[in-house]
């Protein structure tokens, strides 16, 4: 288990600045959820934290450790895009499968975590399908079990209920909370759905403009919001 | 900071390029410059080559043969181009594969072909009237061969995509079908007929091997002046002014056709899918496609195979058998049969050369935020005519420390110029078309940047690359311009040999080149056709 902590961290592509400034600490095995309009700047802060948008400004810690000269892929840090972006020449298996072999798992053990958490994501009978073949929804769930496939020291879940009908949004809640019980882990979440966020996160922090402008449990955003703009936002 | 190592990554993919285009395109093309203007005596000597009597000739047919051909082209490729834009008939993919064929096919094999089609023997004889087999109207000939696919499928695809409500107004409104054809039609047509004639324009200005083979006395264009001037008069200082001369004039043409093919923005609003023909006049339209397009595209290969196996008192193997021997008096210093696996090695590694290097080009321009301007200078060398790349790297390479004339690699390192543009251009919208968030989720998944590459990006574009690199084979393995400077007189090239047989009377030698012309045709189509079945199952898939 991992924490992260993010300390004055700033991203901007050219002139434009998407992140300012932000501090965020995720203790280890918790969910935090950022909550804010879209264009705030929240899924910059997600790309920045797994290492495919450099920072402009600050620190990002994992384990009290420094991630600026880590690139990417020895990050550890697993991430589930908004597109899915499933690789569509692999089959679901070999989705799931990807980090495993990237890591040098025995064949075995990949096969072994492979059905574990397709069966976790109720997909064990998809295995050789392809991703053109798979539904909205079922396309989010491999997404899924594939970022959680190398357990990754943290977890950022770029907006996963984006494109989900209501039924399937309540039934893919159930089953993050259920996995993310299951595999122990430390999440970043962002969203910007107020009941998605308060249902999963520990803490929620509502980003506006690129700043986060307040951070509490949801009782305490509801309860206290720190201004008018926030409290619009929430109701 | 993370990103040092993927700007470091992005460094090493342009390095690499960039020291190949700046020892092989630059520096010749800087040595050409020097050889005309580096001393006041080359000065003088190219001043008086270029403003001798009979380069004005030169010009003057330069152009107005490739005005001609370009209107001749046109003519007959635009009707074409409605016919397989509206209709669905059958052999309609027969012929969009044989013209792809015909645009891939090696400029001294349809030389060859045209020799025999209007040659005294030939069938298409009354064409010329008693006329010898060179002249204007092989040359033309020629170029209708070649260049018909090219504005045949620009156009189609252009004009399919076409809202066909918009005629069908015009019908309704009472205007005749030409009417319609010449004020609603056409006006919508223009940028595309526009960016297709001067692309033609392009390619009939810079020919070469045709009107070298086929060109009478007092044809002669620029590209032909250059090569006689350098190979024949040793006269470096004319050759290089003509090529500085060319390179304007090509850069010139380049500037218009991009400006031209920038503007071609299709409608798609409503695609009309290709129909059988109802009409009587549509009937005739589409059977008159079929046969011309049919006789245009199989006659010339059909006329090669024939003369090969055309021993002169009958049929047979004969001109093939003798292409393993180096009889007295030939043309060749070694057996015909030779310049059959050089060509197969030279054009090999052209391809690797190429698809590494054009592969690296198209690498790069994806992965950095490259403006389209600045993307244009990589494909360059596909301005610069083919005679120029080979004069340019015969002069640079000849002597001092980089005295690399002789070397082997000399002749793959020039075809590999001519084919790097093509790679790239079919590489780069492949690699575009990968979202990047794939490879950020492999990164994330802990793939390296290699890995990325390898694991997604390679099975992803797999099919264009396949297509590209049998490209890449099939223009070297048919290149003449560049290859008749660099190639070693005892490592013919198999345009090579064809092109010295056939410039050399006796039928013994125009058997052999036509021998020599029909495995080269047939290679040449093997690798095409190949890939052009390798992509049907993707065009099915959409």
């Amino acid at each position: 288990m991992s924490d992260v902590q993010l300390r004055d961290v700033s991203v901007a592509y050219d002139d434009v600045v998407a992140v300012r400034e932000v501090n965020l600490i995720v203790p280890a095995g918790q969910v935090a959820a950022v909550l804010g309009p879209s264009g705030c700047g929240k899924s910059s802060l997600l790309r920045a934290v797994a290492g495919i948008e450099p920072t402009t400004s600050g620190q990002i810690l994992i384990n009290g450790e420094d991630q600026a000269r880590v690139p990417t892929h020895r990050r550890s840090v697993g991430l589930m895009f908004q597109d899915h972006a499933l690789f569509p020449h692999l089959s679901v298996g070999e989705n799931v499968a990807f980090g495993l072999r990237m890591a040098g798992q025995s064949d075995e053990q990949i096969a072994q975590r492979t059905r574990q958490l397709l069966e976790l994501v109720g997909l064990a009978d998809r295995t050789d399908a392809r991703p053109h073949e798979l539904s909205g929804g079922q396309a989010q769930r491999v997404a899924l079990a594939r970022t959680l496939a190398p357990s990754p020291r943290v977890i950022c879940l770029d907006e996963p209920m984006g494109s989900l009908d209501r039924v399937l949004r309540r039934d893919l809640i159930e089953l993050l909370q259920a996995a993310f019980a299951t595999e122990h882990s430390t999440v970043l979440y962002v969203s910007h759905d107020r009941d998605e966020a308060f249902a999963l996160a520990h803490t929620v922090s509502v980003m506006r403009d690129g700043r986060i402008v307040q951070t509490g449990t949801g009782d305490e955003l509801m309860n206290h919001p720190v201004d008018e703009w926030v409290s619009d936002f929430l109701s | 900071m993370d990103q040092h190592r993927p700007a470091l990554v992005r460094s090493a993919t342009f390095a690499i390029p960039i020291a190949f285009f700046a020892l092989f395109f630059l520096y010749p093309l800087v040595t050409i410059l020097l050889t005309a203007l580096g001393s006041t005596a080359n000065l003088k000597q190219a001043w008086a080559g270029l403003t001798a009597p009979v380069m004005g000739d030169v010009l003057w047919f330069s152009v107005w043969q490739a005005v001609a051909s370009t209107a001749l082209v046109m003519l007959v490729a635009v009707p074409g181009a409605w016919v397989l834009a509206r209709f669905r008939f059958p052999g309609r993919s027969l012929i969009e594969a044989l013209s792809v064929v015909a645009f891939v096919m090696p400029t001294v094999v349809v030389a060859a072909a045209v020799t025999a089609l209007l040659g005294p023997t030939g069938p298409l004889r009354w064409l010329v009237g008693s006329h010898a087999d060179h002249g204007i109207g092989a040359i033309l000939l020629a170029h209708v061969y070649f260049e018909t696919a090219i504005v045949l499928r620009m156009v189609s695809t252009y004009w399919a995509q076409l809202d066909t409500r918009l005629e069908q107004a015009a019908a309704t409104l009472g205007a005749s079908p030409w009417r319609i054809f010449r004020s609603v039609t056409l006006p919508r047509l223009r940028p595309v007929l526009l960016a297709s004639a001067s692309i033609v324009f392009l390619f009939t200005f810079t020919s070469f091997g045709i009107i070298l083979l086929l060109g009478g006395p007092g044809q002669v264009n620029l590209e032909v002046e250059i090569q006689q001037q350098v190979l024949f008069l040793f006269n470096l200082p004319t050759g290089a002014a003509l090529s500085i001369v060319q390179i304007i004039v090509v850069v010139l043409l380049l500037l218009v056709s991009s400006r031209l093919s920038g503007r071609l923005t299709p409608e798609r609003s409503q695609v009309a899918t290709p129909r059988r023909p109802h009409t009587t006049r549509q009937h005739i339209a589409v059977g008159g496609f079929i046969v011309g397009g049919l006789a245009l595209l199989l006659l010339p290969p059909l006329m090669v195979v024939l003369q090969a196996f055309n021993t002169g008192d009958g049929w047979g193997w004969t001109n093939f058998q003798s292409l393993s021997t180096s009889h007295q008096g030939s043309v060749l210093f070694v057996p015909p049969g030779q310049a059959i696996g050089n060509s197969l090695i030279y054009a090999c590694t052209a391809t690797v050369i190429a698809i590494v290097i054009g592969g690296l080009v198209a690498v790069g321009i994806t992965r950095t935020s490259i403006r389209p301007a600045v993307e244009g200078v990589w494909l360059l060398p596909l301005g610069v005519s083919a005679v120029t790349l080979g004069f340019g790297i015969l002069i640079a390479f000849d002597s001092g420390a980089l005295a690399w004339r002789g070397s082997f690699w000399m002749v793959p390192i020039a075809q590999a110029l001519v084919a790097i543009p093509f790679v790239t251009r079919a590489l780069v919208p492949a690699l575009r078309a990968v979202s990047p968030s794939l490879r950020a989720a492999a990164a994330c998944l802990g793939a390296s940047p290699l890995q990325v590459f390898r694991l997604i990006d390679l099975p992803l574009i797999w099919r264009a690359l396949v297509m590209s690199a049998a490209f890449a084979f099939a223009i070297s393995l048919g290149e003449f311009g560049a290859t008749v400077f660099v190639a070693n007189s005892d490592r013919p090239t198999i345009p090579v040999a064809i092109y010295r047989l056939l410039s050399t009377p006796g039928t013994a030698n125009q058997g052999q080149a036509m021998a020599l012309a029909a495995i080269l045709m047939a290679m040449t189509a093997a690798v095409v056709l190949l890939t052009e079945r390798f992509r049907l199952p993707e065009q099915r898939h959409v």
